[in-house]
């Protein structure tokens, strides 16, 4: 019998508008040494499965209809409270996604990380403080924190997303739990750090036996470190399979999809027209001329500078896309912003079609303004909320005044066209958009003012894969049918191989590396780069099990 | 057919969405009118009092609630529903107008320091902080003193120092709205500062203002009743509900109805007020469900 059995699981929300069937009859196991991905979109169901094993749901709404979860036999779904905590204290321990957010910002590290041991519900299991200490202190080593026993009395905001995330995994293995249940561990991360987070991950299990549930919206991430593959949609199984049946030899058309809509980068040539390439002689329309962004900082005394850009030049060409990687912290989207006047720069110039744009006005910028735009990341954020989406399309053209009171309605209806849209949606507010939708709204808004330069900041890094795919031939095509102009900002390499034509990397506010997409690709100069390109999880198990075994 | 469709699509602001909601939130829908009745009786007070507001009889003496003073009169034989209606006038206007002054100032003083931020910001709160400092008393006796007792000042006078937290408020939302991206996004469109306060920040402030404007109109009647009762607001034979409570609260052992009825009145627009208040509030978010 394996270490947990989960039958017939059904989870329905009860809201005013109805019944939401979160979770449809899903049943699985894993047993001690295993690793379960549960692979599936926002919305399918997968978290709400892994919190209702713990009892994390909100309940109303969230009310468990039918089915078991045995654990070592017995049944997770109907014991009382104080069996729960033991559960949770002692056999099975969570990692959340947002590593910024999970760890209490008042409480230094060490005591958040002893907190499962000096507080334990067993009380036959409690440790002393000096004890829970060296344990403590071990573990940190372990996940790789070095100078564990200085690092101790810090505090979260001290260390770096990766290293926090280092922290909750030391914190969810303090107890020995025999099952581990991981919530999009690396999701928040860049990539190198996802590498080593993935591998962490992998050697801790295998060393201590326990089993692994691994919820990831991605099939690329888990073809290295799964045994098994769930795939689920709209609450239900759609397939589950040991994980080379899953990437190999899959029959299920949902399965496909998914790994149809990894931007494999690793695999599939850049679908851009390379053919019709911009004629080099041609003025480029955005000169960048050794540019620094400072920003104050305040923590230091005196006040410091944070070097956000420190000393970038670089030239875009009309009708190019440029890819702009980096890690978070390298200063790219500072870049971006500079480049579009929204972060005032330090020293250096930014030439737009020969203006130089840092010498004029707020008052003289706002013509070139309707020339260049930008697409944000956060489509929850980047769209006033109290605005309809007729009202966020129809404002950039009223105040340039691209359309009158006779023809906006046309015009906007021909951006939700452009945009992919149904045009019964524009009196709808944001809010009442998937993500996906948003950033289309938001895409809708970019374009309105017929821009000659867009940057995109990092615009599909918050949609699911499948989405990510369909915004990325949008902007492929908008691009196209527009002749827009684009850099393109992103963290993520295979996407960023995927729709540019030249690509740029950054680290530390300093340009690394410049060169055509697939040149750079088939043949890195620089260390660093061949380090980030080295870190991108490949969407196959067999390679990854190569890389694995000879680093 | 598809005009007419388009018609309905777009035919919407924050502002008519806000207005079908609100007349489907049947409270709000009764605050909004026992606010509206308070207000045109008020208006209407001199020509439907039954008894003139000075009219003594000092032989009644106060007699309680009966067929000729449905509310009774007070120690001085004056009828007092006609004095509810006369306090109503003076409460409902001071409550009503220097809540508006200190709405005004406070959103905009608090919209723009927290928007340009820097030293226009530090030089604006500081000056926030001063007034605070200043005790309100001595400010107001000041005013008095060099301006004349006049009512009209002391709406001023009230709705000058109720502005102070107002912008507070005001400023603490906008700094974390100012570093959205959808504000960014409107810089990248080239929209103007004013414009971009304007449209994207104060409407999203409107949640915590509406709560806090609800909150402030009766604590500003109450502080007229104060500031009369000190002789610095109004003067009898004149009255306002809040000087009406406070004479009542000294008579409450004899004479209870003194204090009851208006007390009662004063509740009631309270009560009018919150669930106005609450109403708006949700009826202004366009996240709380249409239906």
């Amino acid at each position: 019998m394996a270490l947990l059995e989960v039958e017939g699981l059904t989870i329905y929300f009860h809201s005013r508008n109805g019944v939401v069937k979160a979770v449809d009859d899903v049943s699985f196991s894993v047993d001690a040494g295993e690793t379960l991905a549960i692979v599936g979109e926002s919305g399918s169901g997968k978290s709400v499965t892994c919190y209702s094993l713990l009892d994390l749901l909100p309940k109303p709404p969230a009310k468990i209809e039918a089915g078991t979860a045995l654990f070592d036999g017995i049944d997770l779904l109907s014991c009382d409270a104080a069996q729960m905590r033991r559960f949770r204290s002692n056999d099975i321990a969570m990692i959340f996604q947002d590593p910024m957010t999970s760890l209490n910002p008042f409480i230094s590290i060490g005591e958040q990380l002893i907190e499962p041991l000096i507080y334990n519900e067993d009380k036959s299991r409690r440790q002393s403080r000096s004890d829970a200490r060296l344990r403590a202190i071990e573990l940190l080593d372990e996940v790789g924190i070095t100078d564990a026993e200085q690092r101790f009395d810090c505090f979260p905001h001290e260390f770096s997303g990766g290293m926090r995330q280092r922290v909750m995994i030391a914190m969810a293995l303090i107890n020995e739990p025999r099952l581990l249940i991981c919530d999009e561990p690396t999701t928040a991360l860049d990539v190198t750090i996802q590498a080593q987070i993935l591998a962490l991950i992998k050697t801790l299990q295998q060393k201590r036996d326990v089993a692994v549930i691994f919820i990831s919206h991605d099939l690329g991430v888990v073809a290295g470190i799964a045994d098994k593959v769930m795939v689920m949609c709209e609450g239900t199984v759609r397939e589950a399979n040991d994980v080379e049946s899953i990437f190999y030899r899959t029959e299920d058309d949902y399965t496909k999809k998914l790994l149809a809509a990894i931007p494999e980068g690793a695999k599939v040539m850049a679908n851009r027209a390379h053919s019709e390439h911009p004629e080099k002689s041609e003025k480029p329309i955005i000169q960048v001329h050794n540019i620094k962004t400072y920003f104050r900082d305040y923590s230091k005394t005196p006040a410091g500078h944070i070097k956000a850009v420190d000393g970038v030049s670089l030239e875009i060409q009309r009708g190019e896309i440029l890819g702009l990687v980096g890690e978070s912290g390298s200063g790219k989207s500072t870049l971006g912003r500079s480049i579009l006047q929204l972060a005032p720069i330090t020293a250096g110039s930014v030439l737009f079609h020969g203006t130089e744009l840092n010498k004029l006005s707020a008052a003289k910028l706002v013509p070139w303004r309707r020339k260049m735009q930008m697409i944000f990341q956060d489509p929850y954020a980047s769209l006033n909320p109290r605005m309809t989406v007729y009202q966020t399309l129809a404002e950039p053209l009223l105040y340039h005044g691209l359309a009158n009171a006779k023809n906006i309605d046309q015009q906007v209806q021909q951006l939700i066209d452009d945009v992919g849209l149904a045009r019964s949606n524009m009196r709808k507010y944001p809010h009442e958009f998937s993500g996906g939708q948003r950033q289309r709204i938001a895409i809708g808004r970019a374009i309105a003012t017929k821009p000659e330069l867009i940057i995109a900041d990092e615009p599909v890094s918050a949609l699911d894969v499948t989405i990510q795919a369909q915004i990325l031939d949008l902007i492929l095509n908008l691009v196209e049918k527009h002749n827009l102009t684009m850099m393109f900002i992103s963290h993520d390499l295979s996407v960023v191989r995927y729709i540019s034509d030249r690509v740029v990397v950054m680290n530390k506010g300093v340009v690394i590396e410049t060169g055509n997409t697939e040149a750079l690709w088939a043949n890195p100069q620089q260390q660093y780069t061949r380090e980030l390109l080295a870190a991108i999880p490949l969407a196959d198990p067999r390679s990854e099990r190569l890389r694995s075994a000879n680093p | 057919m598809d005009q007419i469709s388009l018609q309905q699509e777009k035919g919407t602001s924050l502002w008519k969405d806000a207005w079908i909601k609100l007349s489907k939130n049947y409270l709000a829908l009764f605050g909004l009118g026992i606010l509206a009745l308070l207000c045109i009786v008020s208006i209407l007070t001199p020509w439907i009092a039954p008894y003139g507001y000075e009219e003594q009889n000092l032989m009644l003496g106060a007699t309680a609630p009966s067929l000729e003073h449905w509310l009774g009169t007070d120690i001085f034989g004056r009828d007092m529903l006609t004095r509810i209606m006369y306090g109503g006038r003076v409460s409902l206007t001071v409550g009503f107008i220097a809540t508006a002054v200190a709405l005004i100032i406070g959103v905009l003083w608090g919209a723009i320091a927290g928007f340009v931020g820097g030293r226009v910001d530090a030089v604006m709160m500081r000056i926030v902080d001063i007034m605070y400092a200043l005790p309100f008393m001595i400010f107001i006796v000041l005013l008095m003193v060099v301006f004349g007792r006049n009512i009209l000042l002391l709406f001023l006078a009230i709705g000058a120092v109720e502005w102070l937290t107002m912008a507070r408020i005001v400023r603490s939302q906008v700094m974390s709205l100012r570093k959205q991206e959808f504000v960014e996004a409107a810089h990248s469109l080239g929209l103007s500062q004013w414009t971009i306060i304007r449209r994207h920040i104060i409407p999203n402030t409107l949640g915590p203002v509406i709560v806090y404007t609800t909150l402030t109109i009766p604590s500003v009647m109450l502080l007229e009743a104060f500031l009369s009762f000190l002789g610095l607001g109004i003067q009898p034979p004149q009255s306002s509900w809040g000087l009406l409570i406070n004479y009542g609260v000294e008579t409450m052992e004899e004479y209870p109805w003194l204090l009851i009825f208006p007390g009662v009145t004063l509740s009631l627009t309270l009560f009018a007020l919150n669930f106005l208040g609450d109403g708006l509030r949700d009826a202004l978010d366009p996240r709380t469900s249409k239906d």
